[in-house]
């Protein structure tokens, strides 16, 4: 009874629908495939009704109404597309656009931008209103990550919202009021001195250009175009699964053998796999979680920090080291794949091809923001040389492939150059939420018992998909003799993406109520599938393709355990010698953390 | 404890630190300070456990509330309609022949700043202004010169 109570029924362009008691007008129009345009509104974020462009009629209300704001009421009647509706919106993105930059063919996002094809649509004519674009404004281009642009700014502050729901940062705010109102940061200082992560969420969440990546592909094609350089690229697992939507492919298409073969045409001298230094880092990683469990378990020595969390996700480490810096010890002092490869592309890689080190340029394809501030970090020199010398985007690399006038559809597949190009099923998934752990568990669980994760076909199902923070708790049973010490322990992981989610579990730790073994961290929802260099838009239904694509490749591995990747041993056995954890992985594969001010 | 810590800690233990309590903790500073610094705000963020971006976006949206230092009485000439037809140009010109600054600027001596506001509902009675909370209205050069007498007199 209770349900039906709950279900309303509304009349939109004369159709019948039923909906659920709070639906917004916005919504139940998506239900029977009626489009009313949006601008401020994004299905991550709360509604902020503030762009007025999803205007619709209601009838009996005495003004236009902002369908995302507006829940449906039982029997309302709605029309989406009156003269009137049409001829209100014109005006607000008229009104829109007289303040705005509207150099749109010098714009990074333009074909890509909200605003341009809501102006486009609506046939704006730009004469309608004098321009009141602000005088003087200057592009912010200090941060090696994030570039902002206020006069493509359309005050619709998603990247607010972004910040503070999604992150917990509020790096960004709403400052001053009235036609004084701008996105600022504290003081209006600088993005590289404030307190921001450089996840990326905002460029992904933005409508317009006013929040874009730094772009450094230039400097890629000067490298290219130098006889003298070896350019070498590493790939990012989660970017194979979404540079198709760069490209006209839809979401989750898999173009893996495309991407390696335009790579190779537009000239890099090798295009390795970041999933190698992912399997990498799985045994380091798990090698070191194994030691803090013995320390804790076996030596009860307190001064080992347990939970150990993961440190691939560069987002993740810069939050930790502002919000929380009594507790770095948490962290892995494990490198993230893309800095590993950077370390042994000028060192194993350059002595196996016999190219100086300060020959190689060393790039990384990367569904981040946060590399690029990542690879700029003083320590990432452990090779002598600036380990990786430019971290691009999944959006970067769509636009060289572009610029190459490569035919990305007629493109036949090409694989993965070889050394430091093989690699597992457990490398790939590190690109969605719960990957690392789960291959993790692969590895670790097999290293303590012998024996195969107990999961179906090795799929750890508990730690896989969208919710905020998963769990998962694996028994461990009949130990070999190294491990006997965690007999009948029952190992508790984590996993958490989104760095709201990052705080509940970081308050747990703060407040020592923390059950957990081991946490695996992402930055960004959906972890990396979900990152601010992806394509845009980035939603939920966008993620949850990119991350079917993710474990269809694991799937269709031979090898899915990162422990059996043969050139893993390879290295452990020609390069770094003593095992995991040693002396040569200490130097080029660990790494260290900053303390920084919180607020 | 630096002197601003200290302000913002009797402020916090007055008012509570909860979110809600960013106003009148922003109130207080202002009523001590003339304005609200970017290590006031910094305090306040830390006490509150707030971005400090947060404090700023607050502390700039209110009109009494200013991040840039501020004279003890703040005047505000109202700007609107009715009391521009009352010659509120001739006020203008008075107070900064009578302070020596400009509109938007604060003496040396810190003791006035001179601003303009929207409509303080005085219409009737324009020119007005605002001298921190008094109001003055029908105001002449003459009267002007009275008010602002009685001011520099004050401590």
């Amino acid at each position: 009874m209770e349900s039906i109570k709950n279900i309303i029924s509304v009349k939109i362009n004369g159709i019948d629908v039923s909906i659920e008691k709070g639906t917004t007008i916005l919504e139940a129009a998506r239900k029977i495939n009626v489009r009313i345009p949006t601008l401020c509104h994004h299905e991550d974020l709360c509604v902020a009704g503030n762009c007025r462009v999803c205007v619709v009629e209601v009838e009996g209300a005495k003004n236009l109404t902002a369908s995302c704001a507006a829940p449906c009421e039982q029997n309302m009647v709605i029309k989406t597309n009156t003269p009137k509706v049409r001829s209100a919106r014109k005006d607000l993105i008229a009104l829109l656009v007289s303040e705005h930059n509207t150099q749109c063919t010098t714009c990074y996002r333009s074909t890509n931008c909200e605003l341009q094809a809501l102006a486009s649509e609506y046939n704006v004519d730009n004469n309608t209103y004098l321009s009141v674009l602000k005088s003087g404004l200057q592009v912010d281009r200090s941060s090696w990550s994030i570039e902002k642009d206020d006069s493509k700014c359309v005050r619709c502050q998603r990247c607010v919202r972004t910040c503070a729901e999604l992150q917990h940062v509020n790096a960004i705010t709403v400052a001053h009021k009235g036609k004084d109102m701008k996105i600022s940061t504290f003081m209006d200082l600088p993005m590289n001195e404030v307190v921001c992560v450089n996840c990326g969420q905002c460029i992904i969440h933005c409508p317009t250009g006013a929040l874009t990546e730094r772009r450094y592909f230039d400097n890629i094609w000067e490298a290219i175009g130098d006889e003298k350089k070896h350019v070498v690229i590493n790939t990012a697992p989660s970017v194979r699964v979404a540079i198709g939507e760069m490209l006209g492919y839809p979401p989750g298409a898999h173009v893996t053998g495309k991407m390696v073969a335009a790579l190779k045409k537009i000239g890099f001298d090798s295009v390795l796999d970041t999933n190698y230094t992912a399997d990498l880092t799985i045994v380091e990683e798990g090698t070191e979680l194994l030691g803090r469990l013995k320390s804790k378990i076996k030596d009860e020595d307190d001064s080992v920090a347990l939970p150990m969390i993961t440190s691939c996700s560069p987002g993740w480490v810069k939050f930790i080291e502002h919000m929380y810096p009594e507790h770095l010890g948490h962290l892995s002092t494990c490198k993230s794949p893309q800095q590993m490869f950077g370390a042994l592309a000028k060192t194993y890689y350059a002595e196996k091809i016999g190219v100086k080190p300060e020959n190689i340029v060393s790039v990384a394809a990367m569904p981040c923001a946060a590399k690029k501030f990542e690879a700029n970090r003083p320590e990432m020199k452990s090779s002598g040389y600036q380990d990786i010398d430019a971290g691009l985007t999944t959006r970067e690399i769509g636009h060289m492939i572009k610029q190459a006038g490569i035919d990305f559809s007629e493109i036949s597949d090409s694989d993965f150059d070889s050394i430091m190009g093989d690699s597992t099923g457990a490398a790939v998934i590190f690109g969605a939420t719960g990957g690392v752990m789960e291959a993790a568990l692969r590895t670790a669980y097999e290293l303590i018992t012998g024996r195969d994760v107990p999961f179906d076909r090795l799929n750890i199902e508990p730690v896989r998909g969208l919710e905020g923070i998963k769990h998962a708790a694996v028994k461990l049973e009949n130990c070999l003799e190294a491990y006997s010490f965690l007999e009948g322990v029952e190992l508790r992981v984590a996993v958490a993406h989104g760095l709201k989610n990052a705080r509940i579990i970081m308050d747990q730790i703060k407040d020592g109520t923390s059950p957990y073994h081991f946490i695996e961290i992402m930055a960004c929802p959906g972890g990396c599938i979900g990152g601010g260099g992806q394509p845009i838009p980035t939603n939920d239904k966008v993620r949850m393709e990119r991350i079917k694509a993710i474990y269809q490749e694991d799937s269709d591995c031979k090898l899915r355990k990162s422990h059996e990747n043969p050139e893993i041993k390879q290295i452990y056995d020609e390069f770094l010698k003593d095992g995991p954890l040693g002396h040569k992985s200490h130097k080029l594969l660990h790494t260290h953390y900053t303390k920084r001010n919180r607020y | 404890m630096t002197k601003t810590d200290t302000m913002v800690k009797e402020l916090v233990d007055k008012y509570g630190n909860k979110r809600e309590s960013l106003l009148p903790i922003l109130q207080g500073v202002y009523d001590i300070e003339h304005f609200v610094s970017d290590e006031a705000m910094v305090s306040i963020a830390r006490n509150l456990d707030l971005s400090s971006a947060d404090v700023y976006g607050k502390s700039t949206f209110y009109s009494f509330l200013d991040t840039v230092p501020r004279g003890k009485f703040v005047i505000r000439v109202c700007k609107t309609i009715v009391c521009d037809m009352h010659d509120k140009n001739q006020i203008v010109d008075t107070l900064e022949n009578i302070l020596k600054i400009k509109v938007g600027e604060t003496t040396l001596n810190r003791k006035f700043s001179l601003l303009y506001t929207n409509c303080l509902g005085w219409c009737h009675k324009g020119p007005a202004m605002l001298v921190n909370d008094d109001v003055y209205t029908n105001l002449t050069p003459e009267s002007i010169r009275e008010i602002i007498t009685d001011y520099k007199n004050r401590d």
